[in-house]
């Protein structure tokens, strides 16, 4: 079990199996809304599906209205469980998961490369920690 | 984040859901951007308007928001999809949304200004104070034109904003960061509203912080071209601001003919256009003025599309000037702009001609059509007999 420090941006609590981006995500262009599933063929992410997984990415991209698509993510039932940012969290993820009840940390400094997908990992962002369930 | 024990109980819920869901806005930004307190503001300017940026999730949450609490400061509205005095010719599907849209911010006791120049139709607060302006174009242009200061806001943080009447003490409202760290030098002369807006575009581009060094004498630049360099910065990056402090730390970074060039090819993509557009941002007076002089006892020979506030058509010391862009064969679009607009689409035109370089990036990008960019100037004498 591996703890790490971070920042809390949106209160909450959650686990789930994690699900790591190299990249930013550019929430307007790169998600369908209906099935939560990354649709940019370029991405790292493509053809995975976000819902109730522990999203890592380095922050979002793109136009401020993307916050909206988290607002999306969950009135469909598809959004993750809580997100990290790895590289400074940014207002589109911050707003976008404030009106989503979506727990966001920002754990900026925080190596996570090593981190396989399907790790168990629990997101305490009141606590403002982060847990690595490691076999 | 520090938080008053009053603006705490209120994110717990404590003054009812509006004013809770706004605090989680403002607490969740003001916590990623380091920010120590909230402040008040004067004034807050809403993007989010139009259909086209805000899709149906972003109707949702607005028409689920609770209306009881209504906004606390002027609260201004960025441009909306369509004409609203106008037979538009669009789906029911789009009219329906973007009416749910209106209402929505309508019944939180918004003015339904429908304008992204706020700054030429208001009255402004003075020099030094804070405002929550998510327009790009606005925000820029009021901090660095006229000294009012604002962090380049979004729909949902200007919306918080409005009924709060707070926005995070962070980034551009702290006047240590309102300096550049990069600054660019232009080494051919820049004179056209064309140029201006090349060069802001050029400017925000190449840097990631906030606020662009720019090293050249903006003082007596007219509103025209103080808008397409505004427009430009504010399209192609995240920086809200740009002055000429002549830090002497400062990165420079030559703009030249060769950057120039390369931002225009970016951004220009045919000859000639189909269809004349004038606006992002909106004309305002000083622009329409231009227009009329340019046009005098000509017309267009193509179609042309002029896009200004309901509010500059209907003074009447505007009449003759509106009335003679009619005359010339213009089409005058209120309450609405370029930027996402269903009005001008590629099953209408494959091209568009245009001197602004925020339209030409949305028609190239959302709406597809091929733009050749010039001057107003040039413009009128290839469009006009």
């Amino acid at each position: 079990m591996i703890k790490i420090n971070c920042k809390k941006i949106v209160g909450g609590k959650a686990d789930g199996l994690a699900l790591l981006s190299h990249r930013p995500i550019n929430m307007l262009s790169m998600l369908d809304t209906k099935s939560g599933r990354i649709k940019e063929e370029d991405h790292d992410l493509f053809n995975q599906i976000v819902k109730d997984r522990i999203l890592i990415l380095p922050n979002c991209i793109g136009s401020s209205v993307g916050a909206y698509i988290f607002y999306s993510l969950k009135i469909n039932g598809v959004s993750p469980k809580a997100i990290i940012c790895t590289n400074r969290c940014d207002i589109i993820t911050a707003s976008g998961c404030a009106i989503s009840n979506i727990p966001l940390v920002d754990a900026t400094g925080s190596s996570f490369k090593s981190l396989d997908n399907n790790t168990k990992v629990t997101v305490d962002a009141d606590k403002q920690i982060i847990i690595i369930h490691t076999i | 984040m520090e938080l008053t024990r009053q603006e705490d109980m209120a994110l717990k819920g404590e003054y009812g859901e509006g004013l809770e869901i706004s605090y989680k806005i403002l607490v969740a930004i003001g916590n990623a951007n380091n920010a120590s307190k909230l402040i008040p503001i004067k004034w807050a300017h809403i993007s989010g308007v139009n259909f086209n940026t805000i899709g149906e999730a972003g109707v949702k949450f607005l028409s689920s928001l609770d209306k009881k609490n209504k906004v606390t400061v002027t609260t201004t509205l960025n441009p909306m999809g369509f004409d609203s005095k106008k037979d538009n010719n669009l789906s029911d599907y789009f009219k329906s949304n973007q009416m749910s849209i209106i209402n929505s911010y309508l019944s939180l006791g918004i003015n339904p200004s429908f304008t992204c120049i706020p700054y030429e139709i208001f009255d402004l607060p003075n020099k030094g104070e804070v405002v929550s302006f998510a327009e790009s174009n606005a925000a820029v242009f009021v901090n660095s034109i006229l000294g009012i200061k604002t962090n380049k806001e979004s729909a949902l943080s200007s919306l918080a904003s409005a009924i709060t009447g707070k926005t995070p003490y962070s980034d551009l409202l702290i006047d240590e960061l309102r300096k550049p760290k990069v600054s660019v030098q232009p080494e051919i002369k820049v004179e056209t509203e064309l140029d201006f807006g090349l060069l802001g575009y050029f400017a925000g581009k190449i840097t990631n912080e906030s606020c662009i060094g720019l090293e050249t004498n903006f003082e007596n630049l007219d509103i025209v071209k103080s808008k397409a360099l505004s427009a430009g910065i504010g399209t192609s990056g995240r920086a809200g601001m740009f002055n000429n402090t002549n830090n002497k730390d400062c990165e420079r970074v030559s703009f030249g003919k060769t950057e120039l060039d390369q931002v225009k090819d970016d951004l220009n993509t045919s000859e000639k256009g189909e269809l004349i557009v004038f606006g992002s941002p909106q004309l305002g007076i000083d622009e329409l003025n231009l227009l009329v002089h340019l046009t005098e006892g000509k017309k267009f020979r193509k179609p042309c599309k002029i896009f200004c506030p309901r509010s500059v058509t209907e003074m009447e010391c505007n009449n003759e000037i509106i009335k003679k862009l009619r005359n010339a064969g213009a089409d005058i679009i209120c309450d609405s702009c370029t930027c996402l607009t269903p009005l001008i689409t590629k099953n209408d035109y494959d091209s568009i001609v245009t001197n602004s370089i925020k339209c030409a990036y949305y028609m190239k990008h959302s709406n597809k059509i091929d733009v050749s960019l010039k001057d107003m100037e040039t413009i009128t004498k290839e469009y006009c007999e």
